[in-house]
């Protein structure tokens, strides 16, 4: 594996972020304003059509922002897709989607080489699934799958990780097993951004950010996730806490769903 | 049996036919895969129908059917832009609004009471009828898609197991779209000489969708749909000598007919899958 980022440099300086969809009037995030160091894990909470997956699109280059400013110090950002939305029918191997990280580190006309083939068995191996490397893609559980796309990003050897919703789906042992790689790869430098749903897992992070068409809160989440910051959060929606209590929350404002398209 | 076998191949049009087919068969076998996966298969079927009208009015005009189907490619892909761009019309309605159109214009138009000569080859291809140019261009052809294929291979791997992540990974998808579609376009122009505006489909898509169903690594299938469009190419040509038949029809049969066979080997074996499990549990 090439060396790990040194722990606390800056990966994300978002300055008042705001970034707008083409054709639509209203931002889809809003005034967003925090710090991502290396070695962090921050999880992004918020509901669906919150902003977060919009987040993730301008710290991947897919969308620009309308207004504020960002920085990304390290370059490379990966993205770890929600497994449920991966395509299991596509004819690939877990070895060749972990070369697929290959790709962001060549031009166009390149072909991964023997190295990139080694980086990604290593990752794989990383990832607990080096027994798995010739299985089909699609054949794999979705906690197996979840780590492959981890894997993907390894290959990319990106310093910022940004996971959508990585947990939705699976079983306890799988959770656990993502839960730790997930640690492990904080230890050793990196930060990652974590889109999520589940209140309790955000509060066991380094830090939390909550949107809700503009940011409403950031910071450790003990002294952030008061019961007035998640009302304002989550709106109307109902939210799960810990102790599996629902508690249904009336609308703090209403909301426009006109991205509704473009998922969470 | 033996002269069965070697007959047809004493006459010069069958062996170009077959080299035609084969020819074809790689375009297929490489291209097909990436139409199938790419979910292209409309688009490749809208363009053939869609150049009808450039085909029947170079036939009525005389002049070559390459230019004719070029100039029918182009129209109708900005029909279809401009088509799209009508309020409330989902793109894929306006695709089959003017894929019917330009069908029927071109069914018309070949008609008219100076009906040209060739409509049938036009419509359904005179694979015996290739010409030395048809090959060179087939050969031609063939050598850009796999060159321009292995190039982006990693490129086109990654955007198409993942879209949304491609950006990530720092690739833009359009540029990529847009190559596919060009070669799409080609191989529907010089595929169509022949194989005909209704059966090119057949060719371009049917091997890959055969591939598809029997494996799952992008090499093994793009190699398996050259092998289906072969196969299918020869034994097509077989029948149509034999049973006197048209070629073309009989090649196209011949690849569903293994599409066909290969859906069912797959249900077998999902069967005997469960059985197996079921008796295990």
């Amino acid at each position: 594996m090439p060396e790990p980022v040194t722990r606390g440099e800056v990966l994300v300086d978002a300055d008042d972020l705001a970034a707008t969809y083409p054709g639509a009037t209203v931002p889809a995030v809003a005034s967003a304003t925090f710090v991502v160091h290396g070695g962090e894990r921050v999880s992004v909470l918020g509901p669906n059509g919150g902003g977060k997956s919009t987040l993730f699109r301008v710290l991947t280059g897919e969308l620009t922002l309308s207004s504020g400013a960002l920085a990304l110090p390290a370059g490379r950002v990966a993205l770890v897709p929600q497994t449920e939305r991966s395509r299991l029918d596509f004819p690939v191997s877990a070895l060749d989607v972990a070369l697929m990280g290959a790709v962001s580190r060549m031009p166009w006309w390149r072909r991964p080489s023997r190295a990139d083939r080694a980086l990604a068995r290593e990752a794989l191996d990383r990832v607990g699934l080096a027994d798995r490397a010739q299985r089909t893609f699609g054949d794999l559980s979705g906690g197996q799958r979840q780590r492959v796309l981890v894997a993907r990003a390894l290959v990319q050897d990106a310093p910022l990780l940004l996971l959508d919703e990585p947990f939705s789906g699976l079983d306890v042992p799988s959770a656990e097993r993502l839960r730790a790689l997930l640690d492990d790869l904080a230890a050793e430098g990196r930060g990652l951004l974590m889109a999520t749903h589940d209140i309790e897992q955000a509060r066991s992070w380094d830090r939390v950010l909550c949107l809700n068409r503009v940011q409403i809160a950031f910071g450790p989440p003990a002294s952030t996730l008061t019961a007035q910051v998640i009302e304002r959060t989550y709106g109307s929606e109902i939210v799960t806490l810990p102790g599996g209590v629902e508690l249904g929350i009336l609308p703090a404002h209403h909301h426009h769903h006109d991205h509704g398209g473009h998922g969470s | 049996m033996i002269a069965w076998l070697t007959d047809p191949l004493t006459h010069g049009i069958v062996v170009r036919a077959m080299l035609e087919l084969t020819l074809l068969g790689v375009v297929s076998g490489g291209l097909g895969c990436w139409i199938v996966l790419s979910g292209m298969s409309y688009s490749a079927e809208s363009l053939a129908h869609g150049m009808l009208p450039g085909l029947v009015g170079a036939a009525l005009l005389g002049v070559p059917l390459l230019v004719g189907g070029a100039v029918g490619l182009v129209i109708a892909a900005l029909s279809i832009v401009v088509v799209a761009r009508v309020p409330r019309l989902d793109s894929d309605v306006a695709v089959s609004v003017v894929v019917t159109a330009l069908l029927g214009l071109g069914v018309l138009m070949g008609l008219s009471p100076r009906t040209p000569a060739g409509l049938g080859e036009i419509l359904f291809g005179d694979v015996l009828g290739v010409s030395d140019l048809d090959i060179r261009l087939a050969a031609g052809l063939g050598a850009a898609i796999v060159v321009v294929l292995a190039v982006l291979h990693p490129t086109l791997m990654a955007i198409g197991f993942d879209r949304a992540g491609a950006r990530a990974l720092g690739r833009r998808p359009a540029p990529f779209d847009a190559v596919l579609a060009v070669l799409l376009a080609g191989a529907t122009l010089v595929a169509v000489q022949a194989l005909g505006n209704l059966l090119v489909v057949a060719m371009l898509v049917g091997p890959a969708a055969t591939a598809r169903v029997l494996c799952d690594r992008m090499a093994a299938m793009m190699l398996t749909a050259t092998l289906v469009a072969f196969a299918g190419s020869v034994a097509g040509l077989y029948l149509s000598y034999h049973a006197s038949v048209a070629a073309g029809a009989s090649v196209t049969a011949a690849i569903l007919t293994l599409y066909g066979l290969a859906l069912l080997w797959r249900a077998a074996t999902a069967l005997r899958g469960r059985r197996t499990a079921a008796a295990h549990a």
